[in-house]
């Protein structure tokens, strides 16, 4: 049995698997529940001046027949009132003293708003809290969430405020929606976090009915963008969080978040620097027992190759990604079909000579195309589109170039 | 260890799924919360979840989540009626089929079979104290598996020189090759459960020395031979006992039963679909199967019935044996054509039947298999002096406590005619090793 807990920045939890802040850490009964089915942490539904939220509030994108690869939503911060979350959050510490009980906020950027609700999320005995800069729909027309975690200043300003009122670690939840990632998270890291987490979600629309007319989801027939999350994201914040973890002017913890929906998902966020992860679209596509899968898959990877700790996969491949200039322009691969395992569907033919470099035949009376090795440039799409799992290999070829990068080049 | 039969003949009949197919079948489940499939398990394994990890790749994973639920999970994949239970319930199949939860989970235990063994969670609770097990069939194997992870020493007393019980004898070989079972016993044996081969409780241990010996004794004894016919010719070389037969074809040379000719089964339960096909598959040109009911009484599943029909296996309903006929071995067999008493049901299985006039006929045949259920196990149960009811012992139903304190009993002895299973024997095995732990830790019952 590994050691999975981790210390992520003064906050102990048993095991690297956070829930994230939203609908599924609403109350005192689901976080409840979920520490119950193993979750290792929760950062608690967003707390501040209670809203009210629409219905409906959530649109998902199917693909080929699988559910909610992408799931968007409108719902603001907690409507429920500050006394019944922060009394919730109370009991729910006490009952479970082992797990990780973060609590995120976001109120007006005003110092004295800020201290008031901090002092009392103190006295909930909650481990730490996240600042919520991230939300990136209706919040942010009211000059919070992501209005502050897209100006670098106000960022570092008001967490700023965040560390003079609290003894708690901080968090800063970070906003994808903006060009450079690096900007807000130095910028946090200037305030005084203690540590990042991200991505929130990503600025969307997620369809048109074609019938009516009327966004996905709408709200008496209108509709308003929304943050994206689910498994389509996962690229999107793997990228983000290996930027922030690869940045000198960062250097703090980061939890990782954005599409995590099994152990394999959570080993590349830690792999790539995060040294817990947040869940949040896959424990509402399945309920809170897919972290039984996640610690028992996680347990048995970590096992399997002979590491004690979970803490030694943080930032384990950090080193393998970098600049394009620093990638060999020696290095050459091409495409190899199997013989015995192709179907003859022919797709790899197609998508070569349509949107690749022309360099896979069809021969005549034969059922396997054939790959013209000398004109293959190696480009991966033929491997990408056989339906066959290794059918097409991308196999190195020796070259005789010495290697070279185009920063050796300049 | 004794030697087993491989031939090629007896290969199997479905073949694993492949890597792309298990990865696809994995992705149409649903993965429902208090999942049906669950339920329609008598061993209750975590279906939904053992899916998902072979979805993502994780077979080890899916391999302990069976294995945690049923240590006989590589036997179940291959032989549960899953038409009837898991699959039957799994809702994919009202709109488009269920899942193949059976062959998904071969493919768990099939890679754990290649090596890669899970180990299993502990329990919460440690017993301490011997526990004796009679009979290394599947509810045998099932309790001292769980008794062993429970704490407690084990022993299992096994007539046989090997164990399995109806795994490794009597399912034939181009269901489940008797190297999965065997795989099975040597897991549990790893486990530390202590094997007696060569013993048979009664005779050469004694039930006193049993319950003096051991804290407490459960006993998995199984059914018996396959009942005589009670019809003339029955002596003559040629006429084979169904599980007799299957047993032949796994433990000696296929070349000392070779049928041949035209060969009559009797019966039409799950047991003579296996005879039968085992027949064809031993050289018999023609295989007919001899019902005294109709098909809509037919005890064999569908699936099986079906796997019959495929392989060529002729069916005669409505007819009943009434002799064996042949000089100094088999050479036919005497027939007559039976129909429901007036009044009575087609379809009633307990339905008075009444012969046809003068629709005696002589069908020629080389051998008759005898497949019409089991002998049950009459001898232990007085020998015991436990309570015992309509044939079969009486137990506890939440427990399996026989009337006498401290002595179990499980599996296909309390079944009800053409209902034991090996799943569900899995699962008495597992439910009656929690209640004497329970009784070994508290001294009470409840």
């Amino acid at each position: 049995m590994a050691d999975l807990s981790v210390n992520f920045a003064g906050i102990k939890s048993p095991n690297p698997f956070w829930l994230a802040s939203g609908p599924l850490t609403n109350t005192g009964y689901q976080v409840a529940k979920a520490f119950d089915e193993g979750w290792g942490g929760a950062v608690w539904k967003t707390v501040g001046e209670p809203v009210v939220n629409v219905s409906s509030r959530l649109g998902g994108l199917d693909y080929g027949g699988r559910r909610m690869m992408g799931l968007n939503n409108i719902e603001l911060i907690s409507d429920r009132s500050l006394e019944d979350n922060l009394r919730e959050i109370a009991q729910v510490k006490r009952r479970f003293p082992d797990q990780a009980v973060v609590v995120s906020v976001m109120v007006e950027s005003r110092p004295e708003a800020w201290a008031d609700v901090l002092h009392q999320i103190e006295d909930t005995g909650a481990d730490g809290v996240e600042m919520n800069f991230g939300c990136p729909h209706g919040m942010s027309e009211r000059g919070m969430g992501s209005i502050i975690g897209q100006v670098p200043d106000y960022t570092c300003q008001i967490t700023g405020y965040a560390k003079s009122f609290t003894k708690l670690p901080v968090i800063v939840k970070l906003t994808p929606n903006v060009t450079d990632i690096r900007n807000p998270a130095r910028s946090a890291v200037l305030g005084g976090a203690d540590a990042l987490s991200l991505i929130n979600t990503i600025n969307s629309v997620m369809g048109i009915d074609l019938d009516t007319w009327r966004p996905l989801p709408h709200v008496d027939g209108r509709g308003s963008h929304g943050g994206y999350c689910g498994p389509a994201v996962k690229p999107i914040a793997l990228h983000m969080v290996s930027s922030i973890a690869q940045d000198e002017g960062v250097g703090v913890p980061i939890s990782g978040i954005g599409g995590i929906e099994t152990w394999r998902d959570a080993v590349e966020f830690l792999l790539l620097g995060a040294s817990t992860v947040q869940v949040c679209t896959a424990a509402m596509h399945y309920g809170f027992r897919i972290v039984r899968e996640m610690t028992d898959g996680l347990n048995d990877y970590l096992n399997a190759r002979g590491m004690a700790r979970v803490g030694e996969l943080t930032g384990g491949a950090l080193n393998r990604l970098g600049d394009w200039n620093d990638l060999n322009l020696s290095y050459q691969v091409v495409a190899r079909i199997d013989q015995q395992k192709c179907v003859g569907c022919n797709l790899c033919y197609i998508a070569c000579d349509d949107g690749g470099h022309q360099c896979i035949d069809l021969i005549p009376g034969q059922k396997v195309p054939l790959v013209r090795e000398a004109d293959c440039v190696g480009c991966n799409l033929c491997s990408l589109v056989c339906p066959v799992p290794g059918c097409i290999d991308m196999v190195p070829i020796e070259t005789g170039r010495p290697a070279k990068t185009w920063r050796g080049l300049a | 260890m004794p030697e087993f039969t491989s031939d090629l003949v007896m290969h199997e009949v479905v073949g694993p799924l492949t890597t792309a197919e298990a990865r696809e079948e994995a992705l149409r489940c649903y993965y429902c919360y208090d999942a049906p499939c669950i339920r329609g398990c008598p061993t209750a394994i975590d279906i939904p979840v053992f899916i998902k990890h072979i979805a993502t790749g994780h077979l080890l994973g899916a391999a302990r989540t069976i294995l945690d639920a049923n240590p006989l999970g590589a036997t179940c994949a291959r032989i549960c009626p899953t038409e009837a239970l898991c699959e039957g319930a799994c809702v994919r199949g009202q709109d488009s089929r269920p899942v193949a939860i059976g062959r998904l989970q071969r493919t768990a235990t099939d890679a754990a079979m290649a090596g890669e063994v899970p180990d299993l969670p502990e329990f919460a609770t440690a017993g301490h104290g011997r526990v004796a097990v009679v009979g290394a069939g599947p509810s045998g194997l099932s309790a001292a598996s769980y008794l062993r992870r429970l704490g407690y020493e084990v022993d299992v007393f096994e007539e046989r020189p090997a164990g399995g019980g109806l795994d490794t004898y009597g399912i034939v070989s181009f269901r489940e090759p008797v190297a999965v079972s065997l795989w099975e016993v040597e897991r549990a044996a790893k486990m530390g459960v202590q094997f007696h081969y060569g013993v048979r409780a009664g005779r050469d241990v004694s039930w006193d020395a049993l319950r003096e010996g051991w804290d407490a004794v459960v006993l998995a004894v199984g059914l018996g031979r396959v009942p005589r016919l009670g019809i003339g010719g029955e002596e003559l070389p040629g006429v084979y006992d169904a599980l007799e037969l299957v047993e032949a074809s796994k433990t000696g040379p296929l070349e000392a039963i070779r049928l041949f000719g035209t060969v009559a089964v009797v019966g039409a339960g799950n047991t003579a679909v296996d005879a039968a096909t085992l027949a064809k598959r031993l050289g018999a040109d023609r295989v007919i199967i001899l019902y005294r009911r109709g098909e809509e009484a037919m005890p064999a599943y569908a699936y099986e019935y079906a796997f019959a029909k495929q392989e060529g296996i002729e069916y005669r309903w409505w007819t009943r044996p009434l002799a064996i006929t042949g000089a100094s071995r088999v050479e036919g067999i005497r027939v007559v054509s039976t129909r429901p008493a007036s009044g009575q049901a087609r379809s009633d299985r307990q339905a008075q039947l009444e012969d046809v006039a003068d629709s005696v006929q002589d069908i020629p045949v080389s051998a008759v298999i005898r497949a019409v259920g089991q002998e049950k196990p009459g001898q232990i149960w007085s020998a015991l002096g436990v309570l015992v009811r309509e044939g079969r012992v009486v137990v506890d139903s939440e427990t399996f406590e026989t009337s006498l304190t401290g002595v179990y009993a499980i599996g296909d002895g309390l079944a009800r005619p053409g209902e034991a299973t090996v799943v569900q024997g899995v699962a008495d095995g597992k439910r009656c090793a929690f209640a004497v732990h329970h009784r070994l830790t508290t001294g009470r019952e409840d």
